[in-house]
């Protein structure tokens, strides 16, 4: 009998591990909004683009290089039809400058998107429910490129690519 | 004469072909009356997941850990150490934890099976039962073909989550991969879709696995040289069969 209940504590055990791991793999490995574990500590800011590109909830904010926080959540404002992002920045970095200026960067060249934080000048800091005002979209690499071939063959298509790569930035620089 | 024994050969391979599919016919007939006997079946998943759970998940952390490792290099090559989570994700679920677990399953619990058997078999048990008129088939070979099928999934479901934590620890902690990057780029490329796949792949190679083990101590030769025949071709049969199986069902998955 002693046995018997060894074996079945056993089984059980396993049981519960194999569908305990089977319920991580299904909820969350595919992005399906379900969490497990306590929020982390940190505060709470939003900012609002006109795009993020595929800017994926978790992916890390950063300032100089350094991790600062996570993007928590994204969502889509109807009112004004742009991206309102909300990021968790840890405690520790409270000192981040009102007028800083959020944009969305890419890492390496397949990388995913990051936010990048650039501090701005002023002395009073973002607290919780902060916003940042000044943003900039994500690069997209398909429009930037339709954007340098429409410009390419505006001038004729006989120029040089390095002559319509200097177009380009000189009506870059005209804007 | 060469063709002779080639036709021996052949001929002898279809005959295995054809004992293995009426061999499952009647087991499966006989898995309806064996669910009566639940406690059977407990003790069956016990001997095939259970006690397998520390060689998988020991298994898996290294798997994974390795994973970590060649993936990190191999992405660093491109710049693109961010994917890593989604490479060690893809990897474990759709092939490594079903092939592996299937490949140790054979070697630690299908052996286990077919010498079970096969000495049940040698020490005439098995003819035994029969005069009592007790089905072996329904109370022996069932409930240790359903074990191994139930544990298999299960175990292949553990080695992956293990793996991934293997992976996570070499990228992130030892290689700097950023912790947020390496989830969230897993969970947005990682489908419901990619974890079905390892469960089928887990639960057909369950099958195919407790399928030959059984069947081999069934049939194995009542000597002592017979049963150790009979283990050795379980696991070179179970591993062979995993990896084609594995290969076709990968083709039909994509």
């Amino acid at each position: 009998m002693r046995a018997n209940r060894t074996l079945e504590i056993g089984t059980g055990l396993f049981v519960l591990l194999g569908f305990a791991a089977l319920l991580f793999l299904t909820t969350q490995l595919p992005a399906s909004g379900v969490k497990f574990g306590a929020p982390k500590a940190g505060y709470h800011v939003s900012a609002e683009f006109d795009n993020v590109g595929d800017l994926k909830v978790g992916a890390p904010v950063t300032m100089a290089g350094v991790h600062v926080g996570e993007v928590e959540g994204i969502r889509f404002d109807s009112k004004d039809y742009k991206a309102v992002v909300s990021l968790r920045i840890d405690l520790r970095y409270n000192q981040i400058p009102e007028d800083s200026f959020a944009s969305i960067e890419t890492q390496g060249l397949l990388g995913g998107k990051y936010v990048g934080i650039s501090p701005g000048g002023l002395d009073s800091y973002l607290k919780d429910g902060g916003r940042i005002d000044q943003t900039q979209s994500a690069i997209v690499l398909e429009s930037l490129i339709n954007k340098f071939f429409a410009n390419y063959s505006s001038k004729g298509g006989g120029d040089s690519q390095g002559k319509a790569a200097d177009n380009q930035s000189k009506a870059e620089s005209k804007k | 004469m060469i063709a002779a024994v080639g036709n021996g050969f052949i001929l002898e391979g279809v005959r295995q072909l054809g004992s293995v599919a009426i061999f499952l016919v009647r087991l499966l007939g006989e898995c309806v009356p064996a669910l009566r006997r639940p406690r059977l079946i407990v003790h069956q998943i016990y001997n095939a997941g259970a006690r397998s759970l520390i060689i998988i998940m020991l298994s898996g952390l290294f798997v994974g850990m390795v994973l970590g490792l060649q993936g990190y290099e191999l992405l660093q090559r491109f710049g693109s150490v961010e994917a890593l989570g989604t490479a060690a994700a893809l990897g474990l679920l759709k092939e490594l934890a079903p092939v592996v677990t299937a490949l140790l399953f054979a070697g630690r619990a299908g052996t286990a099976l077919t010498s079970e058997i096969g000495l049940m078999r040698a020490t005439d048990q098995l003819t035994a039962m029969e005069i009592m008129a007790v089905d072996p088939l329904r109370h022996v070979a069932a409930p240790r073909f359903l074990g191994g099928l139930l544990a298999m999934p299960l175990l292949a479901a553990i080695f992956s989550v293990v793996g991934l934590y293997g992976a996570q620890l070499i990228g992130v902690q030892l290689m700097g991969v950023d912790k947020g990057v390496f989830w969230s780029q897993m969970q947005g490329s990682v489908g419901l879709r990619d974890v079905t796949e390892g469960m089928v792949k887990s639960v057909v190679f369950g099958i195919a696995c407790s399928l030959i083990a059984v069947h081999e101590g069934y049939h194995a030769e009542p000597t002592a040289a017979g049963v150790g025949l009979a283990t050795t071709r379980t696991v070179v049969a179970s591993s062979v069969i995993t990896l084609l199986l594995d290969y076709v069902l990968t083709a039909a998955f994509l």
